[in-house]
């Protein structure tokens, strides 16, 4: 046992580097900025690409750019950056490009506090992008977790052709946690499945039972062409309703029925429990907490933590919840996952516990919502 | 060689369009130059010059309004051997203007064609950068409001190193574009044309009378001297070879053992300045060199070198959980913003726990022993404070040994930062109890 000081920021840029990143580009913003210095510490001496662009749009304009042409493409910002992001995260949607976008979420809204978390982005990521497809959301819990979900996170997008995110939070990106990195276990390394590179490419084309079209990067032999515009398989322009719908709905689909593959959690179940504690990102910190002092205290709950977040993992929810008479969400907002919570639990008792100051939700604070209903 | 346009999809611009001339002209460039479509990407945007893409066979990527410049550059650093050809209105070069600024100081070996036909076409010739104050247009008097824009002044004074203005009916269209594309650097040509299914309804311009303004304005017809410099990505392929691989993370072996067993938990009070957050990362390094699992969690304000620094230092041989601290084991008060900031924490400090107080500081009561240092007297400069705290706590046996923050400072520092920083741990003397 040997371990090392790193920041949330840097174990997220040195996930991507793991992962086979090779193209970043942002703009310099608290608290999602060392992700970037780290970046440009780590790609240009192994022949990767680091730019700044002029502003955010730019920055994941390029990468959308790098992307097409075949690397893996990381971006990192926080909430406002994620607004300008907006335009060009439905290009990445709709027109299936893999991006890996880091939101290192601070107290918002709009400029809000840059050197205060928050979590109050996790609805503005699912939602906030024009068409209201889906996007894979992850959310990491600590220094360990900003390095494997990375690299999750790009496995994701190059599977399925899609923006990931990772709903990072200034008191993970700029925490430092000791971290023992030769017991991390790390996942293989996906890239996406590429067309045959002998025949004319249909670059949105799929075959039956296919949910995520091949793929061949813009500069070699094959013609590839890319549009934001509504398309059919050929990559044109496209009025024909029944071909956009049966598009939208891939979109979509590839997604949601995938989820139960991706539904990154820890559940630490007591049986007889009478609550279940559901808590994400630097919150489950807090959380379980408060989980290990309620099982010493002789009042034992259970604690959900989830690390997926978009899409939900309904089938994860609905089991830890099987046995629960009730359930408290734990969210540093004003509630936002918890609208997931009840939908998907409409039977049970479902209680908040949020806060949105800048600080972080206390162990103490949780234990006064499980303690009183 | 053969055409490179699109049999299947041929232009479907208004009759008597401008572009239409310039389709075929980038076509005749292209065969010219003998290129082939795999060497090729057109990089368009939205309105009419957005549908320069699917008229060709070529590579092509098509996006948001006025953003094609930058999917260009991406594709570019990505793929540097393909020649990209980024189409766009003056619609796209209005909205995208921060990354045509951007593409002309970058001078990335980009070709951007400007069709520039004094308006928005396709959504129903409202103005835009480029439109003339007396014309008449969907966006009725706004437009006499705003002074239209010169492109080419504009990219010249952004560093362009090559810059064309022209007309869309000029004879050696096509011959300027090739010279345009062949240019190693970021090459803009603003291309003047008519716009029949808008600009032209109510205002009256035609080829001569392009001409004709043309030829009253200095001509800009290619390189520009002044501009002329190393292309982007050569230059930065230059320098990012030079850039020295990083280390893997330190590896921290656990060498020493602590001298309280248990969870420890420390606050650093300070102030920017006094070096506060990179104590508090050599108190976890120190922690590390005894097998503790550590955390640092930080607070400051957005200004640089004003306000208070604070760092949470949790210290533990268990796994760390929630990474604020409540009830401090020692707090260290460097300054009184960093104090006044947390005041509320002294009030549930334990009588066992300890109060570092630099002289100066005013700390508000509470049950915990309080330690004096007077740094001043000491010589310690301010920068040096938090640093000089952790010797204090070293050498009172509290929270980490002499031992542990030397090897703190060997793995954190090299060379003179490393000679001076034992040098000051050294000469820190403990205080007293108060």
């Amino acid at each position: 046992m040997a371990y090392s000081l790193l920041e949330g920021n840097e174990a997220i840029a040195r996930g991507a580097v793991a992962a086979g990143c090779r193209f970043f580009a942002g703009y310099p913003i608290t608290p999602a900025t060392t992700i970037y210095h780290n970046m440009l510490n780590l790609l240009p001496p192994l022949g990767g690409i680091c730019l700044q662009g002029e502003d955010e749009i730019a920055s994941i304009g390029f990468c959308l750019g790098a992307s097409m042409a075949g690397m893996k493409v990381m971006t990192a910002t926080s909430g406002p950056g994620i607004s300008l992001y907006s335009e060009n995260l439905s290009f990445a949607i709709g027109s299936e490009i893999p991006i890996v976008i880091v939101d290192v979420q601070r107290l918002g809204p709009s400029t809000g506090s840059a050197t205060r978390g928050a979590d109050g982005d996790i609805n503005f990521l699912r939602w906030g992008s024009s068409g209201g497809l889906p996007v894979i959301v992850l959310a990491p819990v600590d220094v360990q977790d900003c390095f494997t979900l990375t690299l999750q996170a790009f496995n994701l997008a190059e599977e399925f052709r899609c923006p990931v995110f990772l709903a990072s939070n200034k008191e993970i990106g700029m925490t430092r946690e000791s971290i023992d990195l030769q017991k991390v276990a790390t996942p293989g390394i996906v890239e996406r499945s590429a067309a045959p590179s002998n025949q004319p490419l249909l670059p949105f084309g799929v075959d039956p039972g296919q949910q995520v079209p091949n793929f061949l990067p813009i500069g070699n032999k094959v013609l590839v062409r890319q549009t934001s515009s509504t398309h059919g398989a050929d990559g044109y322009i496209t009025t024909d309703s029944a071909a956009i719908a049966r598009n939208q709905e891939r979109l979509e689909n590839k997604l949601l029925s995938a989820i139960n593959r991706f539904s990154f959690h820890e559940h630490y179940s007591i049986k007889h429990t009478d609550t279940l504690l559901i808590a994400y990102g630097v919150s489950a910190r807090a959380a379980k907490a408060v989980f290990k002092a309620q099982k010493r205290r002789g009042k034992p709950i259970s604690l959900l933590v989830l690390k997926t977040l978009w899409p939900v993992p309904e089938n994860v929810i609905q089991q830890a919840a099987r046995d629960a008479r009730r359930i408290v969400v734990v969210e540093m907002n004003l509630g936002q996952y918890i609208r997931e919570i009840k939908r998907i639990l409409p039977q049970k008792q479902v209680d908040f516990c949020g806060q949105m100051d800048g600080r972080l939700i206390t162990p103490a604070r949780i234990t006064e919502a499980v303690d009183h209903e | 060689m053969n055409s490179l346009l699109n049999a299947a999809r041929p232009p479907v611009l208004c009759p008597g369009c401008t572009h239409e001339r310039i389709t075929h002209s980038l076509d005749q460039a292209f065969q010219n130059m003998g290129l082939a479509g795999h060497q090729i990407v057109i990089v368009s945007d939205i309105g009419c010059s957005g549908l320069f893409d699917t008229f060709f066979h070529t590579h092509a990527m098509h996006g948001l309004h006025g953003r094609a410049l930058t999917y260009a550059t991406g594709l570019k650093m990505a793929r540097p051997e393909i020649n990209v050809i980024v189409t766009m209105g003056d619609g796209g070069q209005g909205i995208g203007g921060a990354h045509l600024l951007a593409a002309c100081r970058r001078n990335l070996d980009l070709t951007l064609l400007i069709l520039n036909n004094f308006n928005f076409g396709m959504t129903g010739g409202q103005f835009s950068a480029t439109t003339p104050p007396e014309a008449q247009l969907g966006s009725g008097f706004l437009s006499a409001l705003e002074r239209p824009l010169d492109i080419c002044k504009v990219a010249r004074c952004a560093g362009a190193p090559y810059v064309r203005r022209c007309s869309g009916f000029q004879k050696n269209l096509a011959e300027q574009i090739q010279d345009a594309i062949e240019y190693e650097g970021f090459a803009l040509m603003d291309i003047w044309g008519i716009c029949p299914g808008r600009y032209t309804k109510k205002n009256r311009l035609t080829p001569k009378m392009i001409d004709d303004a043309l030829a009253k304005l200095p001509t800009i017809d290619g390189v520009v001297s002044e501009n002329v410099r190393p292309e982007y990505g050569q230059h930065y392929r230059q320098l990012a070879a030079a850039q020295k691989k990083v280390s893997a993370p330190a590896v921290i072996k656990p060498q020493f053992t602590a001298p309280q067993a248990g969870r420890q938990e420390v606050i650093l009070l300070g102030s920017a300045g006094q070096r506060v957050i990179t104590a508090g990362e050599l108190l976890c390094i120190a922690g590390l060199t005894a097998g503790m699992k550590t955390t640092q969690k930080n607070e400051y304000n957005i200004t640089v070198l004003r306000g208070p620094s604070i760092s949470e230092l949790i210290l533990s041989p268990q796994e760390i959980n929630y990474t604020g601290i409540e009830t401090p084991n020692v707090v260290v008060a460097l300054d009184q913003e960093g104090v006044d900031r947390r005041r509320g924490l002294f009030e549930r400090m334990a009588p066992k726990a300890l109060i570092i107080q630099i002289s100066g500081v005013n700390v508000p009561t509470s049950k915990a022993r309080i330690h004096h240092v007077d740094l001043r007297a000491l010589g310690v400069k301010r920068p040096d404070w938090a640093l000089a705290s952790l010797a204090v706590l070293a050498k009172l046996q509290q929270i980490i040994t002499p031992q542990m923050l030397e090897a703190a400072l060997k793995i954190r520092f090299k060379s003179n930062a490393l000679d001076s920083s034992l040098k000051l741990v050294k000469q820190v003397t403990t205080g007293k109890a108060a």
